[in-house]
C-alpha cells in the first residue's frame, strides 16, 4: 500500500527529528542528571547514583508537597470535569440566545494572563477574610481547569446525534438512566481525557498557587523554594523524573483511551 | 366509529415554535392495526407530528390520545409507542444484540430468556446470528432493521417510522417496502409511516394523511386520494393530473351540467353537482381517464385537439395534446397494449379525438 499520502518525504522526516530533539532534549537532562553522582548540574558526568532518590525517599516536606498536590489535582479535576460535562450538555443541548457569548466567557480564562487572576482572587479573597489555604488553590486551579475541561468535552457533545437519547427514551428509559446507558459511555473518552488534562493542569500550576498558597505547599512551590538551596538541587530533580515518568504514562494513557473511544464510534 | 378505529386520536393539534407555527390544528383518527402513513413535502410537519406522538414535543394546543389515554402528561419513555428514527440512532457502543436488547431492562429477564427474543427478532428481521456484530459494522439496510427490531422487540402498540427508507438507495428501498409491509401483516401493530414518496405511501398504506403547510389536507385510502382527491393541491401531489376550471349551468332541477374550459359543455347528474347556476368549479381528470382516437367517436363526450409532445414509457406512452379555449396542453395516457391507431406512430401537430365519460371527473373544492 503506498498511497500518495503514505510517500516518504524526507524533509518532513528531517524537521519531525529535529522538533522532537527540540523539544525532549533539555526534558531528558532530568533523568540524566538526577542519576549523576554530584550536586552540581554539569558536564562531565560524574558516575552513576541512587542517592538521591534515596535522600528523596527521607524528605517527609517533598512527600507532603507531592501529596498536597495531588489531592488538589484529584478534587480540581473531578470538579472541572463535572462542570465541564453540564456545560458542554446545555452548549449542545439546549436552543439558547447568546450561546456563543457564554462559549466565549467560558473560555476567556484561556487567554487571560494567570497572574491577573491570581491577584484578583488573592484580593478579593483577602478582602472577605478567607484565609489562604489548598481550598484557595483549588479555586484558582479550578478557574484555569475549567477552559480546558469544556474545550474536551465540547467536540465530544457536538459529534453525539440527540436522537441517541431520544431513543433511550423511547425505548423506556428515564433521564438518569439514559444518561448511565448512552450518553456517559459515549462520551467516557472525553471524560477520562478531560480527568487526565486538569489534572496535569492542575499538578504543575505555579502562578495560581503562588498567590494563594497558605502554608501547605503544592509541589511546584516546594520546588520553586528549594533552587534557593544547591544542596537540595539533585533531590528536586530525582523527584522532577518521576513525575516525568508518570506524566507520560499518563499522556499515553490518555490517548489510548481517547483513540479506543473513536474506534469504537467510528 | 368503533373504538379501534380511534386507536390514536388527534384532537385540534397545533404546534408552534416560537412565531412559527409548524402544526395548524390537526385532528384525525388512526384505527388499531392500520398502517397509516404522513406524506408531504419536506417542511411540511410530518417529523413534528410524530415527535408528538412520541412525546418529545408537547402541542401547543389540543390532545393527543392513544388507546383513550390523554398523553398529555405521559414522558417519552412511558408511552407505548417505539420510534425508528430517521437517522435510526443505532446506539455505537453496544453491539447488535445489546442494541435490540436495550429497552428490555425494565422487564427484568432471566438472560437465556433475552437471548431468546433477541434471536427471534434477529430471525424476523432476516439478520440471524448478528448479535455479536459491532454496531459499526453495518450497512444502512441492516441498521434499519435493527432499529426496528430493537423497537418491536417490545410490542408496543404502535410503531413511529420518520422516513426509515429514505436513506437506502432504491433497488434496497423496494426491497424493504415489501418486508416493511409483510412485517406489519404479520406482527399486526399500527404504523405511522412518515415519508415523502407519494409511490411509498401508496404501495404500503392502509390510509394517508396528506400534509402541506402543517396542515392535513386530506386522509384517505391510496384508491380514495388518487380517484377522488378533493383540493388541487392534494390531487396535484399524487400522480398527474389535468385541471379545467367551470361553471354550473342549471336548467331546472334535473338538468345541470359544468361548461368546462376545452372541454364543453358536460352533462351531470344533479347528485354530482350541488351547486348553483353560475357557481364557479373546479374539475379534474386523470391522464389514463382519457381515449384517444383518429376519428370522433360514434357516441359519448369528445373534443379534437392537437398532439404536442409523446413520450414513450414503456408499459404506457404519455401524450400532451393542445386542446382549443386551454392554455395547457392535456396529458393523456394510453396503454401500449396494442399499437396506437392500427400501427402507425403518432407524429407532432397531429389532430386527435378526445374522450371521456362523464363519471371520471372529480370535482375539486374551490380554494
Ligand atoms: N425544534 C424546532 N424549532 C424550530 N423550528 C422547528 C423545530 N422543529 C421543526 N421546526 C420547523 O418546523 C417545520 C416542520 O419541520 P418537520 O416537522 O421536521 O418537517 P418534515 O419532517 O415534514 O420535513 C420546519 O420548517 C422546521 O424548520
Ligand atoms: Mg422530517
Amino acid at each position: 500500500m503506498s498511497s500518495y499520502i503514505k510517500r516518504p518525504n524526507r524533509a518532513l522526516q528531517v524537521y519531525a527529528v529535529l522538533f522532537l530533539i527540540v523539544l525532549y532534549v533539555p526534558v531528558l537532562f532530568i533523568p540524566l542528571f538526577s542519576f549523576n553522582d554530584s550536586i552540581y548540574v554539569r558536564f562531565p558526568l560524574q558516575g552513576f547514583t541512587l542517592q538521591w532518590y534515596g535522600e528523596l525517599w527521607t524528605r517527609e516536606p517533598v512527600w507532603n508537597a507531592l501529596w498536597n498536590s495531588v489531592k488538589v489535582g484529584l478534587v480540581v479535576s473531578v470538579i472541572s470535569t463535572v462542570l465541564g460535562v453540564m456545560a458542554a450538555r446545555a452548549i449542545t443541548r439546549t436552543r439558547m440566545r447568546g450561546k456563543g457569548a457564554l462559549v466565549t466567557f467560558i473560555m476567556m480564562p484561556l487567554v487571560i494572563p494567570g497572574i491577573i487572576f491570581g491577584v484578583a482572587l488573592l484580593v478579593l479573597l483577602s478582602r472577605m477574610g478567607v484565609p489562604l489555604s489548598l481550598y484557595t488553590v483549588g479555586l484558582g486551579h479550578l478557574i484555569i481547569c475549567l477552559p480546558f475541561a469544556v474545550a474536551t468535552l465540547l467536540p465530544r457533545f457536538e459529534g453525539f446525534d440527540p436522537s441517541m437519547e431520544e431513543a433511550s427514551a423511547d425505548l423506556g428509559e428515564n433521564g438518569w438512566w439514559t444518561f448511565w446507558r448512552v450518553t456517559f459511555p459515549m462520551v467516557m473518552p472525553g471524560i477520562v481525557a478531560s480527568l487526565l488534562l486538569t489534572f496535569t493542569i492542575s499538578f504543575d500550576e505555579f502562578i495560581m498557587a503562588f498567590f494563594l498558597t497558605g502554608t501547605d505547599p503544592t509541589l511546584p512551590m516546594y520546588i520553586w523554594g528549594q533552587l534557593r538551596f544547591p544542596k537540595e538541587f539533585p533531590s528536586v530533580l530525582a523527584m522532577a523524573a518521576l513525575i516525568l515518568f508518570v506524566s507520560f504514562a499518563l499522556v499515553f494513557l490518555a490517548q489510548w483511551v481517547g483513540r479506543k473511544g473513536l474506534e469504537d464510534q467510528a | 366509529m368503533t373504538p379501534s378505529d380511534r386507536f390514536i386520536s388527534i384532537r385540534n393539534v397545533s404546534k408552534s415554535f416560537g412565531a412559527f407555527t409548524a402544526i395548524e390544528e390537526i385532528s384525525m383518527d388512526i384505527g388499531q392495526g392500520e398502517f397509516f402513513s404522513l406524506l408531504g413535502a419536506s417542511g411540511c410537519g410530518k417529523t413534528t407530528l410524530l415527535r408528538m406522538l412520541a412525546g418529545f414535543e408537547s402541542p401547543t394546543k389540543g390532545e393527543i390520545f392513544i388507546d383513550d389515554q390523554p398523553m398529555s402528561d405521559v414522558p417519552p419513555h412511558h408511552r407505548p409507542v417505539n420510534m425508528v428514527f430517521q437517522s435510526y440512532a443505532i446506539f455505537p457502543h453496544l453491539n447488535v444484540g445489546d442494541n435490540i436488547a436495550y429497552g428490555l431492562r425494565k422487564h427484568k429477564l432471566a438472560a437465556a430468556r433475552r437471548a431468546e427474543m433477541v434471536e427471534e427478532m434477529l430471525d424476523l428481521i432476516k439478520l440471524p446470528g448478528y448479535g455479536n456484530r459491532k454496531a459499526n459494522e453495518l450497512s444502512g439496510g441492516q441498521r434499519q432493521r435493527i432499529a426496528l427490531a430493537r423497537a418491536l422487540i417490545l410490542r408496543p402498540k404502535v410503531l413511529l417510522l420518520d422516513e426509515p427508507l429514505g436513506a437506502l438507495d432504491k433497488q434496497l428501498r423496494e426491497q424493504m417496502q415489501l418486508e416493511l409491509r409483510a412485517l406489519q401483516r404479520q406482527v399486526g401493530i399500527t404504523f405511522v409511516f412518515v415519508t415523502h414518496d407519494q409511490e411509498e405511501a401508496l404501495t404500503l398504506s392502509d390510509r394517508i394523511a396528506v400534509m402541506s403547510g402543517g396542515k392535513v389536507l386530506q386522509v384517505d385510502t391510496p384508491a380514495g386520494l388518487y380517484e377522488t382527491p378533493r383540493t388541487r393541491a392534494v390531487a396535484s401531489f399524487i400522480g398527474t393530473m389535468n385541471f379545467f376550471r367551470g361553471t354550473v349551468r342549471r336548467n331546472g332541477a334535473a338538468m345541470a351540467a359544468i361548461e368546462a374550459e376545452g372541454l364543453g359543455t358536460i352533462p351531470m347528474t344533479t347528485a354530482q353537482l350541488t351547486k348553483p347556476d353560475g357557481a364557479p368549479v373546479q374539475i379534474a381528470l386523470r391522464p389514463e381517464k382519457f381515449s384517444l382516437s383518429a376519428k370522433r367517436p360514434e357516441a359519448g363526450l369528445a373534443v379534437e385537439g392537437r398532439l404536442c409532445t409523446s413520450a414513450y414509457m414503456g408499459e404506457r406512452s404519455q401524450y400532451y395534446l393542445s386542446i382549443p379555449g386551454k392554455a395547457e396542453p392535456v396529458a393523456v395516457s394510453a396503454p401500449n397494449t396494442h399499437r396506437l391507431m392500427g400501427g402507425h406512430d403518432l407524429s407532432e401537430g397531429e389532430a386527435l379525438w378526445l374522450s371521456w365519460s362523464p363519471e371520471s371527473i372529480v370535482m375539486l373544492d374551490t380554494d
